[in-house]
């Protein structure tokens, strides 16, 4: 019997959906396996994040109270994990593919000499994993082959997974502080008042037909905020610098899935269709009718955007009233 | 100083992607190759630190096939110092964390440079690997990094979900690049000229003396479910309508 850990990210006490679904794909593997998917919760005064996480549906909740897990640095954090995947009888341990799960897993499949997949996209009953290749064109079938194994799940892939009453045990495990350790340093949050973008149900995203920041401030912002959506953009937009980096959609920025995705002045390159073609809706507005965009698009306008988007704008808060 | 920077050699990120029948790889004919764009912005950060500093040696390493030279010679002509190819099959990101672990401990660089991903595996792996083999601090994901006065620590500006995070260490360490660190430059005509003076060396895998036991297995490789196309509307009243009859989704 070989358990599964699951890696719980959390901030500012709170548990974001990314670690409901890596719980989902973590329960998955554990089934195969036959063992116990163990939600692990890694910091200091965490015990208000430790009721949360036994809600989540996992069989147990470990938590590893640490002053120096704190700022959940890569090499200190895989190092806890190690330890934590030691006692808990893990050979499995899941992470969400978010930038902090992304920073943390190969880390820790390099200590254990585990087998890794990164961003995978479902778990197959013979223990195989999937995940895209190449941009989303290719899918690969990946066996890990290795005893131990490491996976990443991608956010959009799996639904958050839910439970209550799972029991919260506090472990005591010992791992070396790295020689040549990282120092946190700070961290500049996006403030918004706009819902997190890879988990947001709605979004708008501009592309480099909106010319400027301005444009996006004066043209998406204003959509945005009567859809209640979040705001996503196009690698070429980021490129050009009128929002940051932090909103790209496609193959190496974020990957999202809402229910309505709405493309705006985006012509739709392999490498942002990648990041937002599982979406239920895609609308494109653009006003070159031979745009790549219009391939994958439900419902398609050819138009100019800074008169089609201003209209819709205007349209949709008179819907509201 | 010497900073070691990882060049892989990947289809360029316009090409379309096909499977082949067998489902056991990529239809290789008419691709056309290049530097993984994450990398030429890992050689480009390289490049600037020796123009800021002086006395520092950029060496460019790549792991894969013979033909990944083209792709060293392009960071020769951008400015790197000296090339080291290593020949391996088709290695899986465990074997090229190992191979270049043993390059680093024959080069003893102060800085490894890496792109944070690679655009056709799309894996993300490799840097964080190696900085655990040499037991190395690791920053991923930076757009910035900033040099102490002594040159002996490094500040970085990570791009994490949320914000920016800062992490600081000593050197030596691993960085991966993202997008935003720098515009990487394109290789002069004269850069291409002193390129193919510039040293090369090959090395075999296989006589590192280290295990690159694959660590995983691709069993297949398919296309994803296609998304059709759906229907060109006339105006934002139609769309809205169909958003909201049709989709159901307002």
């Amino acid at each position: 019997m070989s358990n599964v850990l699951i890696y719980a990210e959390h901030a500012h006490g709170k548990l974001p959906k990314a670690t409901a679904v890596a719980v989902t794909a973590g329960k998955k593997l554990a089934a195969i396996g036959g063992g116990q998917a163990i939600l692990a919760v890694l910091g200091t005064g965490v015990g208000e994040v430790a009721q949360a996480a036994a809600n989540l549906g996992a069989d147990k909740v470990v938590v590893i109270d640490n002053p120096q897990l704190s700022y959940h640095l890569a090499d200190i954090t895989a190092a806890a994990l190690a330890a934590t995947a030691e006692t808990t009888g893990s050979h499995t341990i899941v992470f969400a593919a978010t930038s902090k799960g992304r920073d943390v897993a190969p880390r820790l499949a390099a200590m254990i000499d585990a087998s890794i997949a990164s961003d995978i996209i479902d778990v197959n009953a013979d223990g195989t994993v999937v995940r895209p290749m190449w941009a989303g064109s290719v899918l690969a079938t990946v066996e890990l082959t290795a005893a131990k194994k490491v996976v990443s799940v991608r956010v959009t892939a799996f639904e958050a997974s839910s439970g209550a009453g799972a029991p919260i045990e506090n472990l005591s495990v010992s791992f070396a502080t790295p020689a040549k350790a990282m120092k946190f340093g700070s961290l500049e949050e996006t403030k918004s008042d706009r819902p997190v973008l890879t988990e947001a149900a709605r979004v708008v995203a501009g592309g480099r037909g909106l010319k400027s920041a301005e444009n996006f401030t004066n043209v998406i912002e204003p959509l945005c905020d009567a859809l209640g959506a979040a705001m996503g953009a196009s690698r070429a937009a980021v490129d050009a610098g009128y929002v940051p980096n932090d909103l790209q959609v496609g193959q190496t920025g974020k990957v999202v899935a809402p229910t309505l995705y709405i493309a705006v002045g985006i012509s739709g390159a392999i490498q942002h269709l990648a990041g937002m073609k599982d979406s239920k809706v895609i609308v494109a507005i653009n006003k070159d009718a031979e745009a790549p965009v219009f391939q994958v698009s439900d419902f398609g306008l050819v138009a100019d955007l800074f008169q089609a988007v201003p209209e819709m704008t205007e349209k949709i808060k008179a819907l509201a009233k | 100083m010497k900073i070691l920077v990882t060049v892989k050699r990947v289809p360029d990120p316009e090409s379309s992607i096909k499977v082949n029948p067998e489902g056991t790889g990529i239809v290789e004919s008419g691709l056309k190759w290049v530097v993984n764009p994450f990398d030429e912005i890992a050689i480009e950060e390289a490049l600037r630190i020796k123009e800021a500093q002086g006395g520092v040696e950029v060496v460019v390493v790549s792991i894969g096939v013979s033909e990944s030279q083209e792709q060293l010679r392009t960071g020769l002509a951008m400015g790197a110092d000296r090339a080291i190819l290593v020949k391996a099959d088709k290695p899986d990101t465990n074997a090229v964390a190992r191979i270049l672990a043993k390059i680093v401990e024959k080069e003893q660089p102060d800085l490894v440079l890496l792109g944070k991903q690679a655009i056709d595996d799309d894996s993300n792996e490799v840097g964080q690997m190696l900085a655990h083999l040499l037991g190395w601090p690791q920053a991923t994901f930076i757009s910035k990094l900033t040099f102490s006065g002594d040159k002996a620590a490094v500040d970085c500006v990570r791009e994490v979900d949320g914000g920016m995070e800062t992490i600081g260490f000593a050197l030596p360490a691993i960085i991966t690049a993202d997008l935003r660190l720098n515009e990487p430059r394109y290789a002069s005509l004269p850069g291409i000229m002193k390129a193919r003076k510039k040293p090369m060396e090959e090395i075999d895998a296989a006589s590192l003396g280290i295990d690159i036991t694959p660590r995983i297995r691709i069993k297949k490789l398919a296309p994803p479910p296609a998304r059709s196309a759906g229907r060109k509307v006339e105006s934002i009243d139609e769309l809205i309508n169909a958003l909201q009859t049709e989709a159901k989704v307002l």
